[in-house]
C-alpha cells in the first residue's frame, strides 16, 4: 500500500486528524504524516474596535520548530495569549493535538500540552528556583491535601519524585547549582533558562517560548540555540518561538510566520521568508520607485 | 549536619517548633515557681488563641496572599458550634475535660471550615481590595445571624429558634445560646496544656501545607497568578483550599478561646477582633509563621504587662504598635541589621545568594 493511504488508514483507526487542505503547516510537506500538534483555524481578536490578530490559520507539526516574527506591535504576544487562552478569541478555533480548546481556561490548555514562557519573565520570585520547576511538574503527580497534613508515606514518596525530576530538567540548563536559590535574585539570563525548565516540566508537546534571548549576549544567545534544538530533539516536542533575533531565528526555526498588523503576511522556510518582498516592506518600508 | 547546613525552609520549621515548646517550658517552670502573676496566668490560654489563629490567617494573608478581614467571623462559628456541642455531651453524660473539649474543637473546626468553604466561593471570585471588602462584609453577617441564633438542649434533643429563648418551647433543659446575651455559664475546660497543643497542631497543618505540593501551588498562585494557569494550576482551588484550612483553624482555635470564659457573646467576635488578628499576621511578617506566633503572644501580653500604669496603658500599646511598624523601615535600622547579619553570618545559602545577586548587578553598593 502506498505510504500515504497506510497514514490516512493509521489516522482513522486511532481518530487522528490530518493536516488540514490546503495545508496551513509552514513547512506542508514535512509533517504531512503526522496529526498535528497545533492547529489555528481563523483565529482572531478584537480590542474593541481594533482587530489585534485576524484571520490566523497556523498549522504545526509534532517536533516542528516554528518562528513568529514581525515589527513591533504586530500582535504576536497576542497570538501567544490567545493560544494559551489568556484572553479568549473573538473568531475561530484552536486545536490542540487534536482536541479543541474553546471554553477552556489557560491551566487546562496546559494541561492538554501547551506550555509557554513570558515576554515580561514571570517566575514565582519569593520560591526557590527547585520550587518553581516543582510548581512545574504540579500536573505531573499527585499527593493530596490530607495525604500532605498528615505526612504520610505516600508524601514523601512524592516530594522524592519531585526532587529528584526537578533536578533533572534543572540539569538540562545546568542549574542544579542554583536549585535552592530564590528565584527572584538570579541574574537575568538564568531567570529566563528557568522559565523555559518550569515549561518544560508541564510535560507540553508544544513550547511556546515569547523571546527567550532578549537580553542575552551573543555567547549566551547561541547557547540557547543549541539548548532549543537539544530540547525539541530530547523531548520530541514542538516549539514556537516569538523573537526579534533573526540570526537565532534563520539558524534554528524550520518554519516561519511572519505577521503584521494582526495578520499573516508570509509563511515558510527561513529561505522563503529572506526572499519574501512583503516580509522585507513590513520591516524596511517600502522601497521608493525612483531608486530600483 | 549543623543547623547551618539545613536548607532555610527546614531550619525555619525547627525554630518554630522550638519557639513554642521553649514557651510552653519557661511558663510552666515559671508558673510552679510562682512568678506568673494571677493576671498574666488568666491570658495564657487566650495566648494560645490568638496564636492558633494569626499563624492560621497568616495561611490566607501570607501564603495565598489575599487580605481577609472576616477572621473573627470564623472564629466566633467555631466558639459557638464548640458550646452547643460541649453543651450536648454534657447532657449525653460526658464528663471527661479532655473529651469534651476534642469533641467540641473538632466539631467546630469542621464547622468552621464548612461555612469557609461557602464564604470563600463567592468570595474567591474577587480580588485584593474588593476580596477584603467582602470577608469584611461576611464576618458582620456571621456575628449579626449569631446575634439572633437560640439554642437549648434538653432530653428530646436540639432546639433551635431564631425569634427569642421561650419560642425554644422548652420547659426543662439548659438554654446554650441566648441570642445577643450569648452564650452563658460555660465550662470552663480549656486550659494552657490544652492551649500549646491546638498551637502544636495549627502550627503543623499550617507548615506541613506550606511545605507540600498543594501548598507550592498556593504560593505560585500568590507570587504570580498568570505564570501558575500557565502551569496548570487550578487558582481558584488552591486560594479556595487555603481559605478553607484557614477557617478550620481559625473554629478550632475559637473553641479554645470561648471555653476559658464563663460567658462570651457575639459581639465580642466583631471587625476590631479581625483587624487585630490581622495586625499579629503584618507584625509577625506575611508568610512568616514563627513571626505570628511571636507577635501575637507578645502584643496580647502587652496590655497586661502595661497593667501598672494603667491609665496610659492603651496609649503606649498604641506607640509600641507604631513604632514596631515603623522602625524596620528606617535607613539605621537596616543598616545596623546588615552589619549584624554580616558579622554572624547567617549560614551559606544566604551569602551565596547575596553572591548571585551581585553577579545580577542588583547589589553592589
Amino acid at each position: 500500500m502506498p505510504k500515504l493511504f497506510s497514514d490516512f488508514a493509521k489516522a482513522r483507526r486511532e481518530n487522528t486528524r490530518m493536516v488540514p487542505v490546503p495545508s496551513q503547516a509552514l513547512i506542508p510537506d514535512r509533517d504531512i504524516y503526522a496529526s498535528p500538534v497545533l492547529e489555528c483555524v481563523h483565529l482572531g481578536i478584537d480590542f474593541g474596535g481594533l482587530k489585534a490578530v485576524d484571520d490566523f490559520n497556523l498549522t504545526i507539526g509534532k517536533t516542528e520548530i516554528a518562528g513568529l516574527i514581525g515589527p513591533n506591535g504586530a500582535g504576536k504576544t497576542t497570538v501567544f495569549n490567545l493560544l494559551t487562552k489568556v484572553y479568549t478569541p473573538t473568531r475561530g478555533t484552536i486545536m490542540v493535538d487534536g482536541h479543541d480548546t474553546a471554553g477552556l481556561d489557560p491551566a487546562r490548555v496546559n494541561r492538554l500540552g501547551v506550555a509557554r514562557t513570558f515576554q515580561n519573565i514571570r517566575l514565582f520570585n519569593t520560591l526557590t528556583v527547585e520550587e518553581n520547576v516543582m510548581v512545574g511538574l504540579h500536573n505531573q503527580h499527585h499527593c493530596g491535601m490530607a495525604t500532605s497534613i498528615l505526612r504520610l508515606p505516600h508524601h514523601w514518596k512524592s516530594e522524592r519524585y519531585y526532587h529528584e525530576r526537578a533536578l533533572e530538567l534543572l540539569d538540562i540548563f545546568d542549574m542544579t547549582g542554583l536549585a535552592d536559590h530564590e528565584a527572584g535574585s538570579l541574574p537575568y539570563g538564568a531567570q529566563r533558562r528557568l522559565e523555559i525548565v518550569r515549561a518544560l516540566a508541564t510535560n507540553p508537546k508544544l513550547l511556546l517560548l515569547d523571546e527567550p534571548a532578549a537580553g542575552m549576549n551573543p555567547s549566551e544567545t547561541a547557547e540557547l540555540m543549541e539548548n532549543i534544538v537539544k530540547i525539541r530533539d530530547e523531548f520530541q516536542i514542538a516549539i514556537m518561538l516569538i523573537e526579534h533575533d533573526m540570526n537565532l531565528v534563520m539558524n534554528i526555526c524550520e518554519g516561519i510566520c511572519v505577521l503584521n498588523f494582526g495578520k499573516i503576511i508570509a509563511k515558510g522556510t527561513p529561505e522563503d521568508i529572506q526572499q519574501n518582498d512583503a516580509v522585507v516592506e513590513a520591516y524596511l518600508g517600502k522601497q521608493k520607485k525612483e531608486v530600483a | 549536619m549543623g543547623i547551618k547546613t539545613l536548607k532555610p525552609q527546614t531550619r525555619s520549621t525547627i525554630i518554630t517548633y522550638a519557639i513554642v515548646i521553649a514557651a510552653f517550658l519557661v511558663v510552666t517552670v515559671l508558673d510552679g515557681l510562682g512568678f506568673i502573676s494571677n493576671s498574666l496566668s488568666g491570658q495564657l490560654v487566650p495566648i494560645c488563641a490568638y496564636v492558633s489563629l494569626a499563624v492560621s490567617l497568616n495561611l490566607v494573608v501570607g501564603v495565598s496572599g489575599e487580605l481577609s478581614l472576616g477572621h473573627a467571623g470564623f472564629m466566633s462559628v467555631g466558639a459557638f458550634t464548640g458550646v452547643v456541642v460541649a453543651g450536648c455531651l454534657a447532657r449525653m453524660g460526658i464528663d471527661n475535660e479532655l473529651m469534651l473539649f476534642a469533641g467540641s474543637a473538632v466539631v467546630g473546626a469542621i464547622v468552621a471550615g464548612i461555612i469557609g468553604f461557602l464564604v470563600g466561593i463567592p468570595v474567591m471570585r474577587l480580588r485584593g481590595d474588593y476580596l477584603a471588602i467582602v470577608t469584611l462584609a461576611f464576618g458582620e453577617i456571621i456575628k449579626n445571624l449569631l446575634n439572633n441564633f437560640y439554642i437549648g438542649v434538653d432530653d428530646a434533643g436540639l432546639h433551635f429558634s431564631m425569634t427569642d429563648s421561650s419560642s425554644l418551647g422548652m420547659t426543662q433543659g439548659t438554654i446554650l445560646i441566648n441570642g445577643p446575651k450569648g452564650a452563658v455559664g460555660i465550662d470552663k475546660i480549656s486550659t494552657f496544656a490544652l492551649g500549646i497543643l491546638l498551637v502544636l497542631i495549627t502550627v503543623a497543618v499550617v507548615l506541613n501545607l506550606m511545605h507540600s505540593r498543594d501548598g507550592r501551588a498556593i504560593m505560585a498562585v500568590r507570587d504570580n497568578r498568570i505564570a501558575a494557569e500557565s502551569v496548570g494550576v487550578n487558582t481558584t482551588k488552591y486560594r479556595l483550599m487555603a481559605f478553607t484550612v484557614a477557617s478550620a483553624l481559625a473554629g478550632a482555635a475559637g473553641v479554645l478561646y470561648a471555653m476559658n470564659y464563663s460567658t462570651i457573646t457575639p459581639s465580642q467576635f466583631d471587625f476590631n477582633q479581625s483587624i487585630l488578628i490581622l495586625v499579629y499576621v503584618v507584625l509577625g511578617g506575611m508568610g512568616n509563621i514563627w513571626g505570628s506566633i511571636v507577635s501575637a503572644a507578645f502584643l496580647t501580653v502587652l496590655p497586661e504587662v502595661l497593667r501598672p500604669i494603667n491609665q496610659y496603658r492603651m496609649l503606649l500599646y498604641a506607640i509600641v504598635l507604631i513604632l514596631v511598624m515603623v522602625v524596620p523601615h528606617l535607613k539605621i535600622y537596616q543598616r545596623a541589621a546588615d552589619a549584624l547579619r554580616r558579622r554572624f553570618g547567617r549560614g551559606e545559602a544566604d551569602d551565596a545568594t547575596e553572591s548571585v545577586a551581585t553577579e545580577g548587578g542588583e547589589a553592589d553598593a
